[in-house]
């Protein structure tokens, strides 16, 4: 079980793909929605949104960051290795419905998490517009596939070595001027969310963010995952991982991100894995 | 003839000394609330043969009348009198599937014990030791037999969840030569036993060795399977499952809606003991997970699960724990060996107090909490004299940890995926009382999800009465 049938590196080898035998999970998973996995027995269990599934194959596609043990250990694993265990599919799934022109936004490994759901949203027949930002180009993932799943496809780089030099909320200012966008999804770092989320409410257009905070069952059991949405405590796992962006306290899901900064940093510098 | 009489007399005094209950050998308090081994020791043989004479062999024993799942309590103590402990542990299992958990974790003195017709003068016969006893003596030893399976069926049963309900329907029906598969949504088999329970009160093997039993008599289990979105109860049924046992526990944590209860600092007990049991963050970093380790700790709630949370921070490095608790000591849900326990171990009860909010510091990080004194008031609908605040009376406490133990809820996940299965207004399933069975054709339930937060002896009984019930539906129909 949970057999690494494919992999690849990306973003010059801190980015990871591994495609994974899941049969179960790969027949009901739908876009939005997360797996948990763990890479041995003592290892933790790691919550990361599905990027792909392959229903006939039955395998599930996973895209990290290389950025603690866990990850580290993940992406250590090569084709042929199994993950210890696998489950999901978890959390709601994204409701694709048709709604017009809609903007997707991703950043970093966000990217992988908004594929399948801007293809998705093409697919029921709106007008997708995407806008990818990352620090430079060979950081940038998924280019070709956005591209596909776009109807326009809009790069930035921080420091310009593709597209446009600057931030996603540049460009996204720009197409909310000039386009009647009824849906914006984004999908990144928490501070991207935060400014997409602040720009688009401004405009007043319906947002949709994915969060992905600490978890530990993913199953709603522990709570751990709390975030404050609309003044209300929601458990990322079973109420999201999608939310209204115009809603979500930001601020508390950063803070609450860095619960256990110190143990990860222990975890890495004391890990032989690297 | 003065001899003769002397004699007599000695004779009467031997008879009027009776045999002291057994105490049970433990780890000393201030040694054990620095480590995560097991706090009692066991008895040795000799002293549970002589705890095991103590017992009457009542015609009608009023102790089984009082087991959930109705153990031949004399039967296997006389057998531990006779020095045959492994036929002790066999005559165990004919009622229980897991009695070296029972022996640990049951609630004796409101059960068994409290019916114990020595008890009535004097101490009851200590039944749960010599359970525990009897069931660590055949796990270590291997000297008991299994017991027999019947004859196959060829009728599936799925069995929905790994804890204790769970695991004695399992165990019932495969003894009944149905082939049994059991659906686990965690890593590792046990549910509540290897979550909640922590290993110095029951030592997760243990769990793993009860499990394993059940495996040696051909159940099958599926891990890393959460039925409700990996698999649904319907689909479970179309696959060829003739029924369906859900017994998925109290999987949604209470919090208290209170300012701050977001800071990081503040956990369910779910997540806190999850985190160290399941995961062994009290390993860390020999595991991976980590969890977060306070020095001045308070734990809200009075129950097993607040006192399991209270010594796990104790074990954990903590300086000071608090239970913090609205009503007074009397109410103290938890079993009584437990509160003995907590309270040797350095926990501090305050009581008659309710938290009001939690305060914290830039980062977000908990720094402490203000607390208001509670008086108790006229009797509630619980019976229990209803908790009223004393006003004026907040007061603030420096904490860097908190603990929300206040009870948990229904998880909808399996539930919402399969509407027919019908729910009462707290979203548990309604399951008939005799039988387990749910609105639903096919499926039964038992345990927390049907009853809400209670005790692993009664979602065994559960277990056992739907294990009947399904057996009758296999056999003679719905």
């Amino acid at each position: 079980m949970f057999k690494i049938v494919h992999r690849e590196e990306m973003a010059q080898g801190t980015i990871v793909l591994n495609e994974i035998e899941a049969p179960r999970i790969a027949g009901k998973a739908k876009p939005g929605q997360f797996v948990i996995l763990q890479v041995n027995e003592t290892g933790e269990r790691i919550p990361l949104t599905m990027a792909d599934v392959d229903p006939e194959k039955g395998t599930i596609t996973i895209i990290y960051m290389i950025v603690g043990k866990s990850t580290t250990l993940f992406g250590n694993m090569d084709v042929g290795q199994e993950y210890y265990a696998v489950i999901g599919p978890l959390g709601k799934a994204t409701h694709l419905e048709k709604k017009g022109k809609v903007v997707c936004v991703g950043g970093g490994t966000g990217i992988a998490v908004l594929h399948p759901i801007a293809r998705g949203l093409k697919e029921v027949g709106n007008e997708v517009i995407t806008i990818l930002g990352s620090r430079n180009k060979d950081l940038l993932i998924l280019e070709d596939k956005m591209a596909k799943a776009s109807d326009t496809l809009h790069i930035c780089t921080d420091d310009g070595s593709q597209g446009h030099h600057g931030f996603v909320t540049d460009v996204l200012k720009d197409v909310l001027a000039k386009e009647d966008i009824s849906l914006v999804v984004a999908i990144g770092p928490v501070p991207m969310m935060k400014f997409v989320s602040m720009i688009t409410k401004e405009k007043n257009v319906e947002t949709l963010v994915s969060l992905n905070p600490i978890m530990v069952d993913g199953t709603g059991m522990c709570g751990g995952c709390r975030v404050t949405v609309g003044g209300e405590t929601k458990f990322a796992c079973v109420d999201g991982p999608e939310f209204d962006g115009h809603n979500v306290d930001y601020d508390e899901l950063s803070k609450r991100l860095q619960a256990y900064q110190s143990e990860e940093k222990f975890s890495m510098d004391n890990c032989q894995c690297k | 003839m003065g001899f003769y009489l002397e004699d007599v007399m000695a004779e009467k005094k031997v008879k009027k000394e009776k045999t002291p209950r057994a105490i049970m050998p433990e780890q000393a308090p201030d040694v054990r609330n620095r480590n995560f081994e097991e706090v009692p020791l066991g008895l040795t043989p000799e002293m549970a043969q002589l705890e095991a004479a103590r017992c009457l062999q009542c015609k009608k024993p009023a102790c089984v009348e009082g087991c959930p799942v109705s153990v031949n309590i004399p039967g296997f103590i006389h057998k531990i009198v006779d020095g045959d402990f492994a036929g002790a542990a066999s005559t165990l299992w004919e009622k229980n599937a897991l009695p070296a958990v029972c022996g640990r974790v049951c609630p004796q003195e409101i059960q068994c014990e409290g019916r114990c017709i020595v008890g009535k003068k004097g101490q009851p016969v200590a039944i749960g030791h010599l359970e525990r006893f009897a069931a660590d003596y055949a796990r270590e030893s291997g000297e008991a037999t299994l017991p027999v399976v019947a004859e196959k069926t060829g009728k599936k049963v799925a069995v929905v969840g790994s804890g204790p309900s769970g695991l004695t329907v399992a165990g019932d029906l495969i003894l009944k030569g149905h082939d049994v598969t059991i659906f686990e949504a965690f890593h590792k088999t046990g549910g509540v036993l290897v979550y909640g329970i922590p290993e110095f009160r029951l030592p997760k093997d243990i769990v793993g060795s009860e499990v394993s039993t059940l495996e040696q008599l051909g159940v099958k289990i599926e891990t890393n399977n959460v039925v409700g979105t990996t698999v649904t109860v319907d689909e479970l049924l179309e696959e060829g499952y003739d029924a369906v046992y859900v017994g998925v526990g109290a999987g949604l944590p209470r919090f208290m809606n209170l300012p701050g209860e977001n800071l990081i600092g503040v956990f369910s007990a779910n997540e806190y003991l999850t985190r160290t049991n399941l995961m062994k963050a009290y390993l860390f970093p020999e595991y991976d997970t980590p969890v977060a380790k306070g020095k001045n700790v308070v734990v809200l709630g009075a129950g097993n699960v607040a006192m399991d949370s209270a010594r796990t921070a104790k074990r954990l490095g903590a300086d000071s724990v608090k239970i913090v608790y609205r009503r007074s000591r009397e109410e103290m849900p938890a079993r009584a060996e437990e509160l003995h326990h907590a309270e040797e171990e350095g926990i501090e009860f305050v009581l008659l107090t309710n938290p009001v909010q939690f305060f914290g510091n830039d980062n977000g990080r908990l720094t402490g909490m203000e607390c208001l004194k509670m008086e108790l008031g006229e009797p509630d609908e619980s019976g229990r004299r209803r908790p009223l605040p004393i006003k004026g009376s907040e007061y603030k406490v420096d904490c860097d940890l908190v603990v929300v133990s206040v009870g948990a809820k229904a998880n909808p996940l399996l539930t919402n995926a399969t509407p027919e299965i019908g729910l009462n207004p707290w979203g548990n399933i309604v399951a008939d009382p005799a039988t387990g069975k749910t609105t639903k054709k096919g499926v039964w339930a038992g345990g927390d999800i049907v009853t809400g937060m209670a005790t692993v002896i009664l979602a065994m009984g559960a277990g056992r009465e739907a294990a009947d019930s399904i057996h009758d539906y296999l056999t003679l129909g719905w």
